[in-house]
């Protein structure tokens, strides 16, 4: 009873696999032929690359006479520093130690200027305040260093390479309670050891410190870290203030074993040649050498930089637009087929919803990847040297840190579209879908980064537990416990760690995904 | 079993509380076209959900060839269905919509303008989907259908909004599709759009089959035994046939209605009273008075009186 004219069953020949194509073919065909998604998708990609562009060209750097220019110090590992001290030195051109007696270690605040414009000061607790030994490749900022430190009320530490941080001794140094402190030099192998009597010491740490020359700068140092850092000076948003402070150390027993080739101490500020930089107004930085006692006062920090330049994730802003456009067209790519009905021809088509599924988050992400890298890698790597070009100090980073950035924001938006399809499905109404995911993507960042209307705490609970946990992947600076930043989302910085945050939002993703292709395979059509 | 058939067993669904199926059971032949006919609400469409794997149903099951729809590699291949015309993108092109259709089987453009020169849409199928009226729907809709040159179809009510010239030609076109050995089912609430293209008959009701017959057979079981006779002495007629114990209305002006005696008899009867008469025949029923007295009870949504129906 069959025809004679009709084509033989095609059974058998196509494999699983083929299927698989020809629905990626079929929904990457449904995608490319309606011309309102196309032209949104490439919108977002274009709105995104042109705000970053505009976003360098627009910007101009405050300093008087022009762009500042200046430029954030390097550490040896190519990372941000912050690298200003009053450095007490001599010479040490072989293998040797110093040990050293710290008495006391105070800091003081600047206060509010009076009336007749008396600049003073008051007593302040800084908890990252640092004084102790140092040995260190030179005097210039982002040299290689080693130190064991006596710190404002983390204990003694040793500390190197900025980023390099071991706890030693717990309690601070007075002069009823002093602390002493230990560096042995061994070629380019430094040893810290602390002790509270000057004869049962412990050691913190061994770290090889490599290039290091053959006659380094080694010695007494003091510094402080600003204030109240909450409020910073970068310049992406939040409120720049707090008051610089500065750390005057009392210090005697000095007693230098090895390899020391002068005769005498030289006072020098390490500020990179800015004067005065962030010193209290009635205080500078110096030393002073009373028969075996120095007195060292001094400011700033010799830590991973946070703060003072802008990161590149400034230039994404455009990505926000761009994000509303990705969602919408994520939510209509299934919500339209159910408001005509055209699902069914869908899955009359391809019997198999979760395969149906599936070809659409790939065919989706896979065109708002593309959108996403042509919008954050535009902005970024054209934004970024308009924006340095103008004198904007741009937080370094690696290369890696550079495509992680872009990709990742890339990744992020094609997630947040998978995301909103996801969403899609299970709702099957395009209007509520696109409410629900703006409020669970942008809504959150806007409160807290954006907008900052919600407190830290609260902010950062919100970045954690939202679909926009996502939004860490853009963050440039890292986070270090020994420096005290604020750390706050509208800062740039996110509770999560890149990876982690962008994981939160990928695993809202894939439930949405699996709870669609539950009820698509469980709901009548 | 043969590749070529739809075959539907015992489907039961409910909506809430509304008995959407209730044990529908029907098979689909090849060669001929099937009309599923019932009034609106009867469980017509959403048979074809199930056929199609889209709704599930509660109990009984419903085959393609002896395999169940989702089971089936490359549907498109083995079922083509239209479902309604209006699902489609709007602002797709209706090329554009045969095309992803088209890749998600692994053909090409070529089948598609194939299909679109079959129904007749060739001028047409460059512009949006969304400006064509719901006669060129239903014409893009068959098109799909085609696409995968299916052994079964199956169309739910295609004729909607068709002018009369669409009208003739998919008449044409359904017997030409069973006259190639396809099995064609067709839905429709109005029994006269396929009066004289349809071969087999699912007439339904209430979610179950009220009668499963050629529609020969239901046209001849409609007419009954009775008899027509015409004639200009009305009253005479009728009581000469009373007397002789048949019963007899009258129907018109000069037509009587006669039930209870075979024609033969009724002639001779007539003669022995000198009764005129100009015509005696039986009694021929449309298909539609079939399919009316068929759905009476079934109807769901009925105007009181019942008056209406016949549009």
């Amino acid at each position: 009873m069959t025809a004679a004219t009709l084509t033989p069953p095609r059974q058998g020949a196509a494999a699983g696999r083929d299927g698989f194509m020809h629905l990626l073919h079929a929904e990457w065909t449904k995608f490319r032929t309606v011309r309102g998604w196309v032209v949104a998708i490439a919108v977002a990609g274009l709105v995104t690359l042109l705000l970053g562009v505009y976003t360098g060209a627009r910007s101009q750097e405050g300093c008087p006479g022009g762009p500042c220019h200046f430029t954030i110090p390097t550490g040896p590992g190519g990372e941000a520093v912050t690298d200003t001290y009053y450095f007490v030195h001599r010479p040490l051109a072989a293998d040797g130690s110093i040990t050293v007696r710290v008495t006391s270690l105070t800091e003081v605040m600047d206060t509010a200027m009076t009336p007749q414009g008396t600049a003073q000061t008051q007593p302040a607790l800084v908890p990252w305040s640092k004084a102790g030994l140092i040995i260190s490749a030179g005097a210039a900022q982002g040299s290689s260093y080693a130190a064991v430190v006596v710190t404002g009320s983390h204990g003694s530490r040793m500390q190197w390479n900025y980023t390099g941080d071991s706890p030693g001794l717990a309690g601070g140094a007075s002069a009823t309670s002093p602390r002493w402190l230990r560096l042995t030099r061994s070629g380019d192998v430094i040893t810290g050891y602390d002790s509270a009597d000057g004869t049962t010491w412990s050691m913190i740490d061994t770290v090889t410190l490599p290039g290091l020359p053959l006659t380094v700068q080694a010695g007494l140092f003091a510094t402080s870290p600003g204030y109240t850092q909450q409020t910073s000076q970068q310049i992406t948003g939040g409120s720049s203030g707090g008051a610089p402070t500065d750390a005057t150390a009392t210090f005697d027993r000095v007693n230098l074993e090895g390899g020391w080739p002068g005769n005498s101490w030289t006072g020098t500020p390490v500020n990179g040649g800015r004067s005065s930089i962030s010193y209290p107004a009635a205080v500078a930085g110096g030393y002073h050498q009373a028969g075996g006692t120095f007195t060292v006062t001094g400011s700033g920090d010799i830590a991973p930089g946070v703060n003072g330049a802008s990161s590149i994730d400034q230039t994404l802003a455009g990505m926000f637009i761009g994000l509303i456009a990705v969602i919408v067209v994520g939510a209509l790519f299934i919500t339209a087929e159910y408001r005509r009905g055209l699902i069914r021809v869908t899955l009359a088509a391809s019997p198999r919803p979760g395969r149906v599924l599936a070809a659409k988050a790939i065919v989706l992400g896979a065109v708002t990847f593309a959108a996403g890298l042509i919008g954050a890698g535009g902005a970024i790597l054209i934004g970024t040297p308009l924006l340095r070009a103008n004198g904007s100090p741009i937080y370094p980073m690696t290369t890696l840190t550079e495509v992680r950035v872009i990709a990742g924001t890339a990744a992020l938006v094609a997630v947040f579209a998978v995301f909103a399809l996801g969403v899609g499905t299970i709702l099957r109404r395009g209007a509520g879908t696109v409410a629900a995911v703006l409020t669970a993507v942008i809504l959150p960042y806007l409160l807290t980064a954006a907008f900052p209307v919600l407190p830290t705490a609260a902010a950062n609970w919100l970045l954690r537990v939202a679909p926009a946990a996502g939004f860490a992947i853009k963050q440039v600076i890292p986070q270090y416990p020994q420096v005290d930043g604020g750390y706050a989302p509208f800062q740039g910085y996110f509770p999560l760690a890149p990876w982690a945050g962008f994981a939160v939002t990928c695993g809202y993703a894939a439930l949405a995904l699996t709870l669609a292709a539950v009820l698509l395979r469980r709901r009548d059509a | 079993m043969s590749n070529t058939t739809i075959e539907v067993a015992g489907l039961r669904k409910r909506f809430g509380q509304t008995v959407a199926l209730d044990g529908m059971t029907f098979t689909v032949n090849p060669g001929k076209v099937t009309a599923f006919v019932g009034p609106n609400g009867a469980g017509k469409s959403t048979t074809m959900r199930v056929i199609l794997g889209l709704d599930a149903a509660e109990a009984g099951h419903a085959l393609i060839g002896g395999r169940p729809y989702r089971s089936l590699r490359h549907p498109l291949t083995r079922v083509g269905a239209l479902l309604d015309a209006g699902a489609l993108q709007p602002s797709r092109t209706a090329r554009n919509h045969l095309l992803w259709l088209a890749h998600s089987h692994g053909l090409g453009a070529g089948r598609v303008d194939e299909v679109i020169a079959e129904v007749g849409l060739a001028k047409a199928s460059r512009r949006k989907a969304g400006g064509y009226s719901l006669g060129m729907r239903q014409r893009l809709g068959i098109a799909a259908a085609l696409l995968g040159d299916p052994p079964v179809l199956m169309l739910d009510e295609p004729f909607n909004g068709m002018d009369p010239e669409g009208i003739v030609w998919m008449r044409g076109f359904l017997r030409a599709l069973a006259a190639q050995g396809r099995a064609v089912l067709v839905s429709s609430h109005l029994m006269s759009e396929l009066q004289e293209s349809a071969g087999h008959l699912v007439v339904v009701g209430r979610g179950k089959v009220i009668a499963d017959t050629s529609v020969a057979d239901l046209i001849a079981s409609a007419s009954g035994d009775r008899v027509t006779v015409r004639t200009s002495a009305r009253w005479d007629a009728m009581t000469t046939l009373t007397n002789a114990g048949a019963t007899a209305s009258a129907t018109g002006d000069d037509t009587v209605t006669v039930s209870g005696l075979p024609a033969e008899r009724i002639v001779a009867v007539l003669g022995q009273g000198n009764v005129p008469f100009s015509e005696v025949s039986a009694h021929q029923a449309t298909l539609e008075e079939a399919y009316m007295n068929l759905t009476r009870d079934a109807v769901e949504y009925r105007a009181e009186p019942a008056t209406e129906i016949v549009r």
